[in-house]
């Protein structure tokens, strides 16, 4: 005998519920309905309460402030406070220009140091090769210079400067005195040719203590200024071999040493030499006394 | 002709919208219960290549079921519009919250509204040398349809047979050669007046009918084996209300027909003999019920049980020999019934006279023994096949018409309305009749 148990298999539910039920059951299994209950609805909500907030000019000013002193507070701990700026590789003259051009007032927090425009105006010195500025740790603010060496000593409108190997400003030089290993160039666009002016007074080593410096004619080509006004002309092109040619020529026939105004090897081929007053008189008499004229008084 | 299919074309569209969107739901409407089971299509069609695994059923998967105790449903037809309405929701809604979907389309299936069979035949002359579609068209619309009466609808319409010159038994005659084309058509229309209410009854349900089909036949696809359906079967559906009775040959359905009984009679006569409530007679008949009497039975004494608080009243005991008494002349007048109908729709003429019974009803011990003594020897008990997803309480041979509307959701036979409109009945401006025309003239 089988007992009478309760249950059949699936659950025989009487009809129940309302329509509206009904309705709502299916409203929420829909995909795009739940969707926008789960997410557009919250996000619509916490955006707009948001909003309304900041819609109002107080509390806009206050989350500002609060900001602010959020900021503020994290930028004055120790950790981020710079006490004191270190410059290394710069002479006393060009570290001291630095700390004038920084001007910076510490102690001062590292979020208020913008390096890289730091390091573009050290870099903007004229005797400033390379810079570079860094956050040492224990609050140092580390300038590291690079100086350009001077190599030519510039004689120009503003007086006597300073220029390194590529023609770029140093600074002013004193007196000539204090470079007296560095040859002087002057003349029209002298300082766009300083890598000539350099090789040629590699080359003068024989004559260098007559030098008196190289001048650059019509922004073209050099001359070499010698004491007594001697003056070596130079071509535009090939001007180191004419200038060794003129040295050995020197050498040779002790050409310079005689009393002349001005070798002129402009044309290459054609070396002149023009001889000073009292030279070509005296010239003039023993050809004379060659000939053997009567002797004018 | 054309105007009379539109709202069965109308429906075939709203299937073939509810596919795309890949969830349908299945409504059974039945005197006792509603079954509602939400069906979840993975978009592969296996009809393209064969057959398919799983015999087909690959295609879809059951994800809700749901059951409610039908009210206002009687004899299989919608009696109260709005407790249907009701039973309806309910059934909807529980599937849906199982399935965790929201369902807006819905097959559904009843039992009862006098459903009638009749056999079209129409024959026609081959256009071309080939049939083509348009000739098989022809040849449905030249059939000749019965006066079938006024306030009837046509449920379904289905090719069953096509003949080509003196060769018969043709499922699919394009593309072969012959002359005269004849098929043959089964017809069956059911009372219009329950479609309507039905549709009405879904409709307020804010869903959409993308089908309907006879529970007769949809009982018959689910709970025949194939060479069943092939070889002829009948299968019969005994539910609450109403039985229906199908008989299926060559896998189409020839006849279809409904009786009044079912079930709830036998539950009703319980209850008036023993003088018990309706339930207590229900869970009688479901716990003892039987249509054998042996021996054992006279000592096997059933406490009726009551609530009345008259002692003598409620400690009633009825031995099973006595209910058994009572229930066995109601299940056999309605196996005379379908008998009867049986007999009326030519059944015996059958190569094979299998008989399949199926439906809530069927679960009576002992009457497969009844049924092979009245109606023939070849009687066995039918559940519906399995198909994917289907809970385990929803297998049982209740669940034949429910299970039998997923196969016809997921593959539904050729009914007339598939086919195309012959050329020569479409507008007078139709391209088509103009491409036509040259071709025939050029």
């Amino acid at each position: 005998m089988r007992p009478m148990t309760d249950g059949p298999q699936m659950a025989r539910i009487d009809p129940k519920g309302t329509r509206l039920k009904y309705r709502m059951e299916r409203l929420m299994l829909t995909p795009l309905f739940r969707f926008s209950l789960r997410v557009v609805l919250p996000f619509t909500l916490a955006a707009g309460s948001v909003g309304l907030w900041f819609s109002s000019d107080s509390n806009r000013e206050a989350f500002g402030a609060m900001v602010n002193d959020v900021r503020a507070t994290i930028e004055s701990r120790p950790e981020f406070q710079v006490n004191l700026m270190a410059v290394d590789g710069a002479s006393d003259v060009v570290a001291a220009a630095v700390r004038e051009e920084l001007s910076i007032t510490f102690p001062i927090s590292s979020f208020d140091l913008n390096l890289e425009e730091l390091q573009d105006t050290i870099a903007s010195l004229d005797p400033v090769k390379q810079a570079e500025v860094r956050i040492r740790q224990g609050g140092v603010l580390h300038v590291d210079i690079t100086e350009r060496r001077p190599s030519v000593l510039w004689r120009g409108q503003d007086g006597l400067q300073l220029l390194d190997a590529k023609g770029i400003l140093v600074g002013p030089a004193a007196a000539r005195a204090q470079y007296a290993q560095l040859p002087v160039i002057a003349g029209e666009g002298a300082e766009d040719a300083v890598a000539e002016a350099l090789r040629l007074y590699a080359v003068t080593g024989p004559i260098r203590s007559r030098l008196r410096g190289f001048e650059r004619m019509s922004a073209r080509r050099w001359d070499v200024v010698l004491d007594r006004d001697q003056r070596i002309m130079l071509p535009d092109t090939g001007a180191v071999q004419a200038l060794e040619r003129i040295i050995a020529m020197d050498q040779a026939v002790d050409m310079l040493s005689r009393d002349l105004t001005v070798v002129d090897l402009r044309l290459p081929r054609r070396p002149t030499i023009r001889m000073s007053q009292n030279a070509t008189q005296e010239m003039w008499r023993i050809k004379a006394i060659e000939a053997g004229g009567v002797q004018k008084q | 002709m054309i105007e009379l299919y539109e709202s069965q074309r109308a429906m075939r569209n709203m299937r073939k919208a509810a596919m795309q969107r890949g969830v349908v739901a299945i409504l059974d409407v039945g005197s006792s219960k509603i079954a509602c089971l939400v069906l979840r299509f993975d978009g592969t069609d296996p009809s393209e290549e064969g057959i398919g695994s799983l015999a087909g059923q690959s295609g879809f998967r059951v994800i809700g079921a749901a059951t409610t105790r039908s009210r206002g449903v009687r004899f299989g037809e919608i009696h109260s519009m709005s407790e249907t309405e009701r039973a309806i929701r309910t059934a909807v809604q529980a599937a849906q919250k199982m399935a965790g979907i929201r369902v807006d389309h819905v097959i559904a299936c009843f039992s009862g509204a006098g459903p009638r069979s009749y056999g079209l035949a129409g024959n026609v002359e081959v256009q071309g040398v080939t049939v083509d579609e348009q000739d098989v068209a022809r040849v449905l619309s030249a059939c000749d349809v019965p006066d079938y009466g006024h306030g009837r609808e046509v449920l379904h319409a289905q090719p069953v047979n096509f003949a080509l010159d003196h060769r018969s038994g043709l499922i699919d005659p394009r593309g072969q050669i012959g002359n005269e084309l004849s098929c043959d058509m089964h017809m069956l229309t059911v009372d219009a007046q329950s479609i309507q209410n039905l549709a009405h009854c879904v409709k307020r349900c804010d869903l959409e009918l993308a089908g309907l089909a006879s529970s007769a036949y949809a009982s018959g696809i689910a709970a025949l084996v194939e060479d069943e359906q092939e070889l002829g079967a009948a299968c019969i559906d005994m539910g609450g209300g109403a039985t229906g009775v199908s008989i299926f040959i060559k896998k189409h359905m020839i006849f279809a027909d409904s009786v009044r009984m079912g079930g709830d009679h036998v539950t009703q006569d319980i209850s008036m003999g023993l003088q018990v409530p309706t339930a207590t007679a229900e869970r009688i008949k479901t716990f003892y019920g039987g249509v054998h009497a042996t021996g054992m039975d006279d000592r096997e004494m059933i406490e009726t049980g009551g609530e009345t608080g008259d002692w003598e009243h409620d400690r009633r005991t009825v031995s099973r020999a006595e209910l058994i008494g009572i229930m066995r002349p109601r299940v056999e007048e309605i196996l005379e019934e379908v008998k009867a109908r049986l007999d009326a729709a030519g059944f015996e003429h059958l190569p094979s006279q299998k008989i399949v019974l199926t439906g809530a009803a069927s679960q009576i011990p002992g009457l497969d023994g009844l049924a092979s003594k009245m109606l023939g020897q070849q009687v066995r008990l039918g559940r519906p096949l399995r198909v994917h997803g289907l809970p385990q309480a929803a297998t049982g041979p209740g669940f034949a018409s429910a299970v039998g509307l997923c196969l016809f959701a997921a593959h539904p036979q050729d009914e007339w309305w598939d086919f195309e409109v012959p050329v020569d009945r479409y507008p007078a401006r139709s391209l088509k009749r103009a491409v036509q025309w040259f071709r025939e003239n050029w």
